[in-house]
């Protein structure tokens, strides 16, 4: 089953920094389970285009596809056996502290 | 003699969750598995006024389920996914060892419990699923239409099968971390949804659950804890209210009218925690409103160990009644304003009850009548406005 991780920011990131997992870390363990199947840090919302095409007409406009405080900074594409699996991979992802983290499934299709 | 359709409740109510969740975890299909199930009772009220109640009433409603389950999947084998159900289906259920089929109602309630689901549907999935409760009784309980609880059902099963919820008891810390999700489910159910008369509507059901949970996990202290915790709980409700509705508090409660056979089961499963966990105080604190003599210092002590782990408003609340009876009622106007400090009761109507209560006993009985008749205008109920209304009258006169 595969889960897309939308790696968020949060206005509210947990205060308690002790022992904070290392992205590198969880990227080469993930990696060498074969459980992470892709993954990246985005550039900052600024450099997004949103794309549209309404009456065969190309509509672009400056900035992401909403304003809003919390935006996605990342994603990394896991393959787990169940939303469980996922949800313990998402908890030790560093972002889970400082940001949030939305695991969303494939659909079955 | 038992009349038919008796048996038939009684037997479903035995039966229903081992129905479902066998079905389930052979189909992976939950609307199927509760479609046969409820085929299974209604078929048992078709035959049995005629053929009689069968010996074992739950075994003869499981293979109709199954037999049942099977039809469907069977019109339905053009899919091959279908067709491997098919034959996990056909091994008769009698070769399973008896501690799988246990597992099935475990797994079940954990299913329907999972955090990753709206808390609202999982309160409705325990009771729909697990306690073959009817859609439109929860609707009407929750104060939502048929439609709209049939919706919230229907996404919530759409979830755990998109998103690949596990239909598994999670095991080690899992559990630990799992359980408490799994209680507090049940205690909503307890505690909210009234019937028409404003009484809780599944405080049975939830009775039951909590029943079926101790009984297939023998080993976790709060979960025996909270089924005392009910017992203690529901053994007063045919005494909270008097003739006229009103609500009655637990000195002007006829205790003729309390469930003493509830309240000795809930004693004797409490004799056997010895742990501190949320419910195993909780329950003790129960026990002790239901004694002979009310131990109000045992009580504030199990309070002050509940706001410790549990630093909750409404705890904090009942901290400082519990503080008001056992140190005086000034040491409970004092615990009451820190409870009120951080604005988290700003929003709960009792509060103003409490101080009333508080005042009056600390003898200002001028400021008592008008926090009275304040917390009166703020009641949820008729029948709670009724009893503050009178509060202030007696104190004014």
């Amino acid at each position: 089953m595969k889960y897309m991780m939308f790696v968020c920011s949060d206005t509210a990131p947990d205060t308690d920094t002790a022992d904070e997992p290392d992205i590198h870390q969880w990227v080469a363990e993930n990696d060498a389970r074969g459980r992470r199947l892709d993954g990246h840090v985005l550039a900052p919302t600024a450099a997004a285009t949103t794309v549209r095409v309404r009456g065969g007409e190309l509509l672009l406009s400056d900035g992401p596809f909403a304003e809003t405080k919390e935006v996605i900074v990342g994603y990394d594409l896991i393959e787990c056996a169940d939303l469980d699996e996922a949800i313990e991979v998402a908890r030790t992802h560093p972002m889970a502290r400082a940001g949030r983290i939305e695991v969303r499934p494939f659909a079955d299709v | 003699m038992t009349a038919v359709p008796d048996a038939v409740a009684d037997a479903g109510r035995e039966a229903y969750a081992r129905i479902v969740a066998a079905l389930i975890r052979v189909t992976g299909d939950w609307t199927l598995a509760e479609d046969c199930a409820q085929d299974a009772l209604a078929l048992a009220l078709e035959r049995w006024p005629g053929d009689g109640v069968p010996a074992n009433p739950g075994g003869w409603l499981m293979t109709v389920a199954r037999n049942r389950a099977l039809d469907v999947l069977r019109r339905a084998t053009v899919e091959r996914r279908k067709l491997a159900e098919r034959a996990r289906l056909l091994e008769p259920a009698h070769d399973a060892p008896v501690e799988e089929v246990v597992d099935d109602r475990l797994r079940l309630i954990f299913t329907c419990c999972h955090p990753s689901l709206a808390l609202e549907a999982r309160v409705a999935l325990t009771l729909r699923t697990v306690a073959g409760v009817p859609t439109a009784d929860i609707a009407r309980a929750f104060l939502v239409t048929e439609s709209t609880m049939t919706r919230r059902l229907t996404r919530a099963k759409a979830k755990i099968a998109d998103a690949h919820i596990p239909y598994r008891v999670p095991s080690g810390p899992a559990l630990t971390e799992r359980l408490p999700g799994v209680l507090g489910v049940l205690y909503l159910l307890f505690t909210r949804g009234y019937d028409a008369d404003g009484r809780p509507a599944f405080a049975d059901e939830a009775i039951r659950l909590a029943r079926l949970l101790a009984e297939l996990m023998p080993g976790q202290p709060e979960v025996a804890a909270l089924l005392a915790l009910f017992l203690f709980q529901h053994s007063r409700r045919d005494a909270r209210r008097d003739a006229e509705g009103n609500l009655l508090t637990l000195e002007k409660q006829d205790r003729s009218r309390w469930d003493r056979s509830a309240i000795a089961e809930g004693r004797s499963i409490l004799a056997g925690v010895v742990t501190d966990g949320p419910y195993a105080l909780q329950a003790r604190i129960a026990a002790a409103h239901v004694a002979e003599t009310t131990d109000w210092t045992a009580i504030a002590q199990w309070y002050d160990e509940l706001a410790r782990i549990h630093p909750t408003p409404v705890i904090a609340l009942n901290r400082a009644v519990a503080h008001g009876y056992a140190f005086g009622p000034e040491r409970g106007l004092a615990r009451l304003a820190e409870a009120r400090a951080g604005g988290g009761l700003d929003a709960y109507p009792f509060v103003l009850a409490v101080e009333a209560d508080l005042t009056a006993r600390a003898g200002d009985r001028e400021r008592a009548v008008t926090l009275f008749e304040r917390a009166a205008a703020a009641a949820p109920s008729p029948a709670e406005q009724r009893a503050l209304l009178e509060r202030a009258t007696e104190l004014a006169s």
